[in-house]
């Protein structure tokens, strides 16, 4: 289970500052933070607030790299900001994220095969977020022929069935685990899943507990990575026990330790 | 149409561990052995890197032991003399390392001093060239102390000291840590305690690259089959980035085959088995074997014939057959 941390994102007050700033203190201190906690990529999302997307983005891309060596996550919808983050990384990236439209799709795979990143592909387009796993589907099936046709590998291909918070689209949890289980028979090698874990628990009470239960449902149905709070403790406990349970990885006593030491 | 033929990719490899040092690197070894390094399943050389071929230990004790006449008779005349028994291991019979078993410190046995021990491993070092490998009599407190002597005794050596085992590695992984050893985490036919025990050693900093990891096996006929499974998960798990599993492996393969009573009953008791000579012989070698095709690295062995066997067995896997 690939967890990336979501906390370097301009929607924090911290970062947002930050970013205003150009103090990289919070920001190194989060990347940190989020690596001991067991996080193998960090998220980078300059937040809305900020004028000059491609500025900021250039700027977190150093910052952090300046401390950590994890695979970046380049969170935007400016693709002109990811493409300039990604001239900068070290290390091949990950692009987060295109939709099933065919003008982004024209744009972005391209651009993750270009600079040899992976790419997290949402399964919905411009209309909105399916309602049925069939729907949703439909769309993560167009985004597997698109990276056969741009000629990514489908192992570099993470598509997103977005799950929405637990107290506005209820119906759409046991959709978005349906999904998942079928995105694994769509191809062979089967492209990987990913979900922003902590969007089920937007604006409700027991947040972590609806994460984790959420995160052990969504990994026995074949999610490899989720966008998610690295530093809850509980949480990442609960991927390494998934990792057990599921068989991926070969039990020891230390295997909670193991997972955010590897 | 063409056939597409499918390789598995692997993400990792297997650590490569060095043994021995010359005296350039502070040791007294005419050359150093290097194990491990795969970056495949066994022999698929056509699915990644094999660098090192897998290397056979001939056994050595400080103490004449009660073996098998067939056995016996191949080192007689050395068996009461470690150096010139090793000598006879690496000239006439190839051995490509000296396995030296202090089996006379046991307490309960011969109860040999610690000092007397240490003049053997001294003796055996003095004798060959290639690499040793030693370790204790199976008692914990008598091994503690042996060890930390053999350790220091030896330091510069780049020795492989064995046996750590999970309630029991704390002395001898400082030892190694100290005097520069490297060391056998040997777990009892179990994956979970061979990782953990791997985990406990290099939480002491002993770096990974110095582990060797001892599965206990079965001989042939005697379990040999949960020995390759184990074997086989520790391989996969190395190649899929289980650090913790990634280290080489050693088989204690000549204690395994000659216990087994196909390898030593005359055949006046069993007279449809066939010459006895020849039936220990084989023993040992399709015991070997089939731990070579399970992925094993270091062969502990005993009979010259059955080393001549593996190690030609040994040649031909280890042609590529890359296409």
């Amino acid at each position: 289970m690939l967890i990336i941390g979501e906390r370097i994102n301009g929607m924090f007050n911290d970062i947002k500052r930050a970013i205003q700033e150009r103090d990289p203190a919070p920001v190194q201190e989060w990347a940190r933070r989020q690596e001991q906690g067991g996080a193998r990529a960090l998220d980078l999302n300059v937040g809305p607030a900020v004028a000059d997307k491609v500025g900021a983005m250039k700027w977190l891309v150093e910052v952090v790299q300046e401390v950590s060596d994890l695979t970046l996550c380049l969170d935007s919808t400016n693709i002109e900001a990811i493409e300039e983050g990604l001239k900068l990384c070290k290390r091949p990236a990950i692009i987060n994220s295109t939709n099933a439209d065919r003008e982004k799709i024209e744009r972005l795979f391209p651009l993750a095969v270009e600079y040899g990143a992976a790419l997290i592909g949402l399964t919905m387009n411009k209309n909105g977020v399916p309602k049925d796993a069939d729907t949703r589907l439909a769309f993560a099936m167009e985004l597997v022929a698109a990276a056969d046709e741009f000629g990514l590998p489908m192992e570099d291909l993470y598509i997103d069935p977005l799950i929405l918070p637990a107290n506005v689209g209820q119906d759409h949890g046991p959709e978005v685990l349906k999904t998942l289980y079928q995105i694994k028979l769509l191809a062979n090698p089967a492209p990987r899943t990913v979900v922003g874990l902590s969007n089920v628990s937007q604006n409700c009470q027991e947040r972590r507990l609806l994460n984790r239960t959420f995160l052990a449902m969504a990994m026995a149905c074949g999610l490899d990575a989720a966008i998610a709070d690295a530093c809850d403790e509980e949480l990442m406990a609960t991927a390494a026990a998934g990792e057990v349970l599921l068989n991926q990885t070969v039990y020891c006593d230390s295997f909670v330790k193991m997972f955010k030491a590897r | 149409m063409p056939v597409q033929i499918l390789k598995e990719k692997s993400r990792a490899a297997v650590q490569t561990v060095t043994l021995g040092a010359t005296p350039e690197q502070g040791g007294t070894r005419s050359h150093t052995v290097t194990i491990g390094g795969d970056a495949a399943l066994p022999f698929h050389h056509f699915e990644g890197e094999i660098p090192h071929r897998p290397v056979v230990a001939m056994e050595v004790q400080d103490i004449e032991p009660e073996w098998p006449e067939p056995l016996k008779k191949c080192f007689a005349g050395v068996m009461k003399e470690p150096g010139r028994w090793a000598e006879k291991c690496v000239r006439e019979y190839g051995a490509d390392l000296i396995y030296v078993k202090l089996d006379g410190a046991d307490p309960e046995g011969a109860n040999r001093t610690v000092e007397q021990c240490v003049a053997t491993v001294k003796e055996v070092l003095q004798a060959v060239g290639v690499p040793l490998i030693v370790v204790g009599c199976g008692d914990n407190e008598k091994d503690k102390e042996l060890l930390e002597a053999v350790a220091e005794a030896a330091a510069g050596e780049n020795l492989l000291l064995g046996n750590a085992e999970q309630n029991n590695y704390q002395s001898l992984t400082a030892a190694c840590m100290v005097h520069k050893h490297n060391i056998i985490a040997r777990s009892p036919l179990d994956i979970n305690i061979c990782k953990q025990l791997n985990i406990l050693i290099s939480e002491m900093n002993l770096p990974l690259n110095r582990i060797v990891i001892d599965p206990s096996i079965g001989s042939l006929g005697y379990g040999i089959e949960y020995a390759y499974s184990i074997m086989e998960r520790t391989r996969l798990g190395a190649l899929q980035g289980d650090k913790m599993l990634s280290m080489p492996v050693l088989c204690t393969v000549g204690y395994e085959a000659w216990r087994a009573k196909e390898a030593y009953a005359p055949v006046t008791n069993f007279p449809g088995w066939g010459d006895v000579e020849e039936r220990g012989i084989l023993w040992e070698a399709v015991t070997a074997a089939a731990m070579l095709q399970a992925g094993a690295h270091v062969l502990l062995m005993r009979h010259p014939k059955a080393v001549a066997l593996v190690k030609e067995n040994i040649d031909r896997l280890m042609v590529n057959n890359a296409y």
